[in-house]
């Protein structure tokens, strides 16, 4: 657990994070909330000649509440998240996601940004931002991109950000829809055995709108478009869940690990996601 | 100095001695961070050890190149086997009587093993060596099967192969076969199984403990610093056994024994991690030999759960035999234990299954069989006693698995069959069929105070409702509830059968009172989070007489403290806590001789009085203790030494036998797997109660860890030997987030043979609750067909038992 030598950037703007980034290609890597990033140094897993701390860099914060959309700056912590009223109000599924994120000490230094940024099929964020159809802000040497988080993930650990690439913000539309995010996990801090992000929106007892998202149920977080539909136009009696429930299963790819065999997680996620739906549905 | 005006009450308040809740005095620095561990030590040019490990379960090294590694700034030295080996030092013996390699001699035997010690200058440079070492391996095949591996032709000890004329005597005497270790057995084999042969009813199960490992919050570590002026070794580690540590490093390195000092400081948790001797300890000694400065090894928590130290790994086959109405005829048990690479249980030798013959638990079992057979395989070594006395869990999982499943095959209510069975309180002391002799018990008042605290009846009738709504359809969680009387053997023990490496398991304290009534006890135990310094000076300060808070206690330097076997298998207060008692009527018998002289009557015609000698018949008439500790030493007294000292080394008659009855109630969602602890009622008796408080919490601790075992903890290795479960991700180590609250009661039944009466309770909790958890988890799918499920219940299993059993529609 000890990390192998690195240099320590500490830049205040990102035009000094991009100059590092630029100079050092993929031997740099940049630093938010450290939860992902630095246990793989330790395990010497992930080799970073140099680590760019973004704690300086002036406007990677916040939390900005506008009509119709919530901009979060990429260091925004999960502790935020869940601290904001105002994001409570209009997007109230961030913060029932981030209370299952790991544990307070965690929460108070693992960020938004990181979560997201990283790739890692465990994370709670990527299928979250899935689900809410959020765009990702990407600056780079070329100037700032947006990505749709559905067009984002590619495999474990690799995304759409090119190296010389920082994830800066997060731009989610308000959902004013039923919500649930429910998560299985072994214990506090673990990872999903099967967790799904479930948004529905009403109208005289129909959906007429519907989103799910799976974590940690493949190599990417799993937007299910067709399990959304499944539900769109009906009353969400047991035929229709059924149809959602049996799409969802077709699209994710669960492996054996520690949590279980495939056959197990299979059945957990349609569990999970049953009862996500069921939740959503009681709020929409 | 005169108070008479306090009253006997405030005098007994004022002592803080047995039976109250005293504080935790060493709190005020574990809370304020203020403790010192072992890798708070810094000294002067100190370097640091790092262990490169093997990838492999089972490889032959064919070379080992260290040069890319010394080139590294900063590393110092790379110790290999070949540099051990001219000093006798690349084996060391184990605690179990076998050998264990040091660093890799010619192969490695288990993932993780210890194959070059890297020496640097700071911690960094080392973890950079070990990442420049190269190791050519050859792979072999890898046995993780006990059973395949007493098939195989693999050899995992070719050390242990004799020179061809058959197979040579282990330390326990014949083995079967190459990867055999030793056959132990106890009762009467022939007896049972005719018993079982001719039995109304019998009912078999094979009962599997998996393998798990203790994880104390401080892992394993130590500073080796030899001092070549005065040819003085010093080391401090995180060690269960100080003096024990002693011994075995003067035996091994030839540094006579008053040139070692062993030094315990404060300890995060040992849990019988902290017991054997390791690698890392043999190879910082060296380094520190050949260098000339200190060397400090330090391992991290992968290190820590794939090498130092498993836990259980039992396969118990069990016959139990009854009348028909429930009366049990006759117990049988066959284990398979698998030991790893080496056999380095930590067990008194000439039991090395521990006390496993404990297995007949709570019951009147007139017959029984244990045998055990110890087998190789490529896994970590170990076999600890992971907060038990040795191999007790073991036995107690057994046989209360058992019960639960003879209870099964009666059709009858299991607290019902606990009930006919328990050995009645008349009979103690009770010789079991296995051996022990139980000194003293009151099962039948501790199981009926349960009962009915949990409203036994209740808890049926609602969980009988339960079914029926399950199979209705109006709910899809079932209601488990788990039964356990559990009996420990702990208090090891009498020198007569109880030794480790030779090593009596007697122990120790040596008091001195200072002249102005104050004092400083030192024991052979050292505490990992017990509360040594607060209850042995309860129990001094209620045999002495001076306050509790006026009386030091201190452990774990073997230049001062007086020899002992050290604190683990809930040792200390049954061994240590008699010595301090007796150690502390030595003083009061002193003490007796001078009140009487000062108060100028016969010896005969003054009494004790709870902090005072008082005259017989004349109780206005007395000396304080603390007025006789000052006359000790500035009096001339005719015919008395000066001073107030004494020393005891306390060899138990007996071990004790703490017992318990506990309940737990838990709701599980079939679908998902989850479990939800809705209630744990915990009644321990460990006879006199020194401090209720300090029992609380560990009888809180020792629960958590029961349930991280029932519910999950594991160390699992896939077909190849690599561990599964290497770190906190997939280890489970429960928080207050997954702990139910615990109710807590008592009975109290004293120790007839112990000064105090008094039996250990550290490890009662865990080997109650392991049993207890699991039961709860099995009698949830009772009504459904089950009769047993292997632990861990974590989620995916639980949900296995119920896919099986049909409950997924």
């Amino acid at each position: 657990m000890i990390p192998a030598a690195f240099e320590y950037h500490r830049p205040t703007d990102m035009a000094g994070v991009l100059a590092v980034l630029e100079e050092h290609g993929d031997d740099a890597r940049v630093l938010a909330g450290g939860h992902s990033l630095i246990p793989m140094m330790k395990l010497r897993m992930a080799e970073v000649p140099h680590l760019i701390d973004l704690q300086d860099v002036s406007g990677l914060g916040g939390i900005d509440v506008r009509t119709g959309e919530v901009h979060i700056g990429a260091m925004t912590t999960q502790t935020e998240i869940i601290e904001n009223a105002e994001l409570a109000q209009v997007c109230p599924i961030l913060k029932e996601a981030a209370l299952q994120i790991a544990d307070p000490q965690v929460r108070y230094m693992g960020t938004v940004g990181g979560n997201v940024a990283n790739g890692d099929p465990g994370n709670d964020m990527p299928g979250l931002m899935q689900c809410l159809d959020a765009t990702f802000e990407l600056v780079g040497p070329d100037g700032t991109r947006e990505v749709k988080a559905r067009d984002f993930y590619e495999a474990a650990y690799m995304t759409d950000r090119e190296d010389d690439e920082v994830l800066t913000k997060v731009v989610i539309p308000a959902h004013g829809a039923g919500y649930a995010y429910e998560k299985q996990k072994r214990k506090i801090g673990d990872y999903a055995t099967a967790a799904a992000a479930v948004t529905i929106v009403s109208d005289m007892g129909k959906c007429v709108q519907a989103s799910i998202a799976m974590t940690n149920l493949s190599d990417t977080p799993v937007w299910s478009e067709a399990a959304g539909a499944a539900l769109v136009g009906t009353s969400l009696d047991d035929a229709a869940v059924d149809a959602a429930v049996s799409a969802m299963l077709g699209d994710i790819d669960p492996t054996q690990d520690n949590r279980g065999p495939i056959e197990f997680k299979k059945h957990a996620a349609a569990v999970i996601l049953r009862r996500a739906i069921a939740r959503a549905w009681s709020r929409a | 100095m005169k108070d008479e005006v306090t009253t006997r009450e405030d005098r007994v308040e004022a002592l803080g001695g047995m039976g109250c809740k005293r504080k935790r005095v060493e709190d005020a620095r574990f809370t304020q961070g203020k403790g010192n561990y072992v890798d708070d030590l810094k000294l002067p040019g100190m370097l640091f050890g790092d262990f490169v490990r093997s990838p492999y379960a089972h490889a032959r090294i064919k070379s080992i190149n260290i040069d890319k590694a010394m080139a590294v700034d900063g590393v110092v030295a790379v110790l290999t086997a070949a540099d051990l080996e001219p000093l006798g030092l690349h084996w060391m013996p184990t605690l179990a009587g076998d050998k264990q390699m040091v660093l890799a001699d010619g192969k490695v035997l288990f993932q993780g093993q210890e194959v070059a010690y890297v020496v640097a200058k700071d911690r960094y440079a080392a973890a950079d060596g070990v990442e420049l070492v190269e190791v050519e391996y050859e792979e072999l095949e890898v046995l993780t099967d006990p059973f395949a591996a007493l098939e195989s032709d693999v050899v995992l000890r070719e050390d242990l192969q004799g020179d061809g004329n058959g197979l040579p005597d282990g330390a326990h005497g014949p083995r079967k076969h190459h990867n055999h270790i030793f056959y132990w057995e106890a009762g009467d084999k022939e007896a049972t199984e005719q018993v079982l042969e001719e039995a109304e009813v019998v009912a078999e199960e094979t009962v599997y403990y998996h393998r798990t490992h203790p994880c104390p919050l401080e892992t394993c570590g130590c500073v080796a610093s030899m001092d070549k002026v005065n040819g003085k070794l010093t080391l401090w580690g995180t060690f269960q056994a100080p003096h024990a540590i002693r011994t075995v490093v003067s035996l091994i390195s030839g540094i006579e024994e008053h040139n070692i000092r062993v030094i315990s400081p404060d300890i995060g948790g040992g849990f019988g991690n902290k017991v054997g001797a390791y690698p890392g300890y043999v190879c910082s000694v060296v380094a520190s030999i050949v260098t000339g400065v200190p060397v400090k090894w330090i391992e991290d928590r992968m290190e820590n759960l794939m090498t130092t130290a498993f836990a259980r790994d039992y396969w118990m086959d069990g016959k139990i035999s009854a009348t028909k109405d429930g009366k049990i005829t006759g117990l049988w048990c066959h284990t398979t234990a698998d030991h790893g690479g080496f056999d380095a249980c930590a067990d008194p030798t000439k039991f090395p299954a521990g006390f496993m013959n404990i297995c007949t638990g709570s019951y009147d079992i007139p017959v029984a069989y244990l045998g055990v057979d110890g087998v190789y395989t490529n896994k970590a070594p170990g076999g600890v006693s992971y907060r038990c006395s040795f191999r007790v869990t073991e036995a107690v999982y057994f046989i209360e698995r058992m019960i639960e499943v003879l209870a099964i095959k009666l059709n009858m209510d299991a607290s019902e069959l606990r009930k006919i069975n328990f050995i009645k309180k008349e009979q103690f002391p009770y010789k079991a069929a296995l051996g022990w002799e139980y000194d003293s018990g009151d099962y039948h008042t501790a199981w009926d105070k349960a009962m009915k605290a949990v409203d036994y009846d209740g808890l049926r009738a609602e969980q009988a409702q339960r079914v029926e709504d399950f199979k209705a359809g109006k709910t899809r969680k079932l209601m488990g509830i788990g039964l356990t009387h559990f009996t420990e053997i702990v208090g090891a023990g009498p020198v007569k059968n109880c030794d480790i490496l030779g090593l009596g398991m007697f122990d120790s304290c040596e008091i001195r009172i200072h002249p102005t009534g104050s004092a400083i006890a030192r024991l052979g135990t050292i505490s990992q989070g017990q509360g040594h310094a607060t209850t042995f000076a309860q129990i001094l300060a209620t045999e002495i007489g001076l306050p509790a808070d006026s009386i030091t206690i201190e452990e774990g330097d073997t230049d001062t403290a007086p020899y002992g076997l050290g604190t683990y298998g809930s040792r200390s207060t049954p061994v240590a806590g008699a010595a301090t008692a007796m150690a502390g009527r030595k003083i009061r018998a002193k003490a007796q001789m001078i009140a009487a002289y000062l108060l100028e009557v016969h010896d005969d015609d003054v009494e004790f009085d709870v902090d005072r000698f008082v005259v017989k018949g004349a109780r206005e008439k007395f000396k304080t203790m603390k007025e006789i500790a000052f006359a000790a030493y500035n009096q001339a007294i005719p015919g008395i030494e000066p001073g107030l000292e004494a020393v005891s080394y306390y060899d138990p008659p007996n071990m004790t036998y703490p017992f318990g009855a506990y309940v737990c109630v838990m709701d599980i969602d079939v679908d998902t797997g989850v479990t939800d602890i809705r209630r744990f009622y915990a009644l321990d008796d460990c006879g006199t109660r020194i401090n209720p408080m300090i029992i609380e919490g560990q009888v809180h601790g020792g629960l958590t860890e029961a349930l991280a075992v029932a519910l999950g903890q594991e160390i699992a290795y896939d077909e190849m030997g690599n561990v599964k479960t290497g770190t906190l991700m997939d280890f489970f180590l429960p928080t207050a987030w997954e702990v139910p609250n615990y109710e807590t009661d008592y009975t109290v039944t004293p120790s007839p043979h112990h000064p105090i009466g008094a039996k250990g309770v550290g490890e009662s909790p865990h080997v109650g609750g392991v049993p207890c958890f699991s039961n709860a988890v099995n009698d949830a799918f009772r009504a459904f067909g089950l009769t047993h499920t292997h632990m861990p219940h974590d989620h995916w299993r639980i949900w296995k038992t119920a896919n099986e059993l049909g409950l997924h529609g």
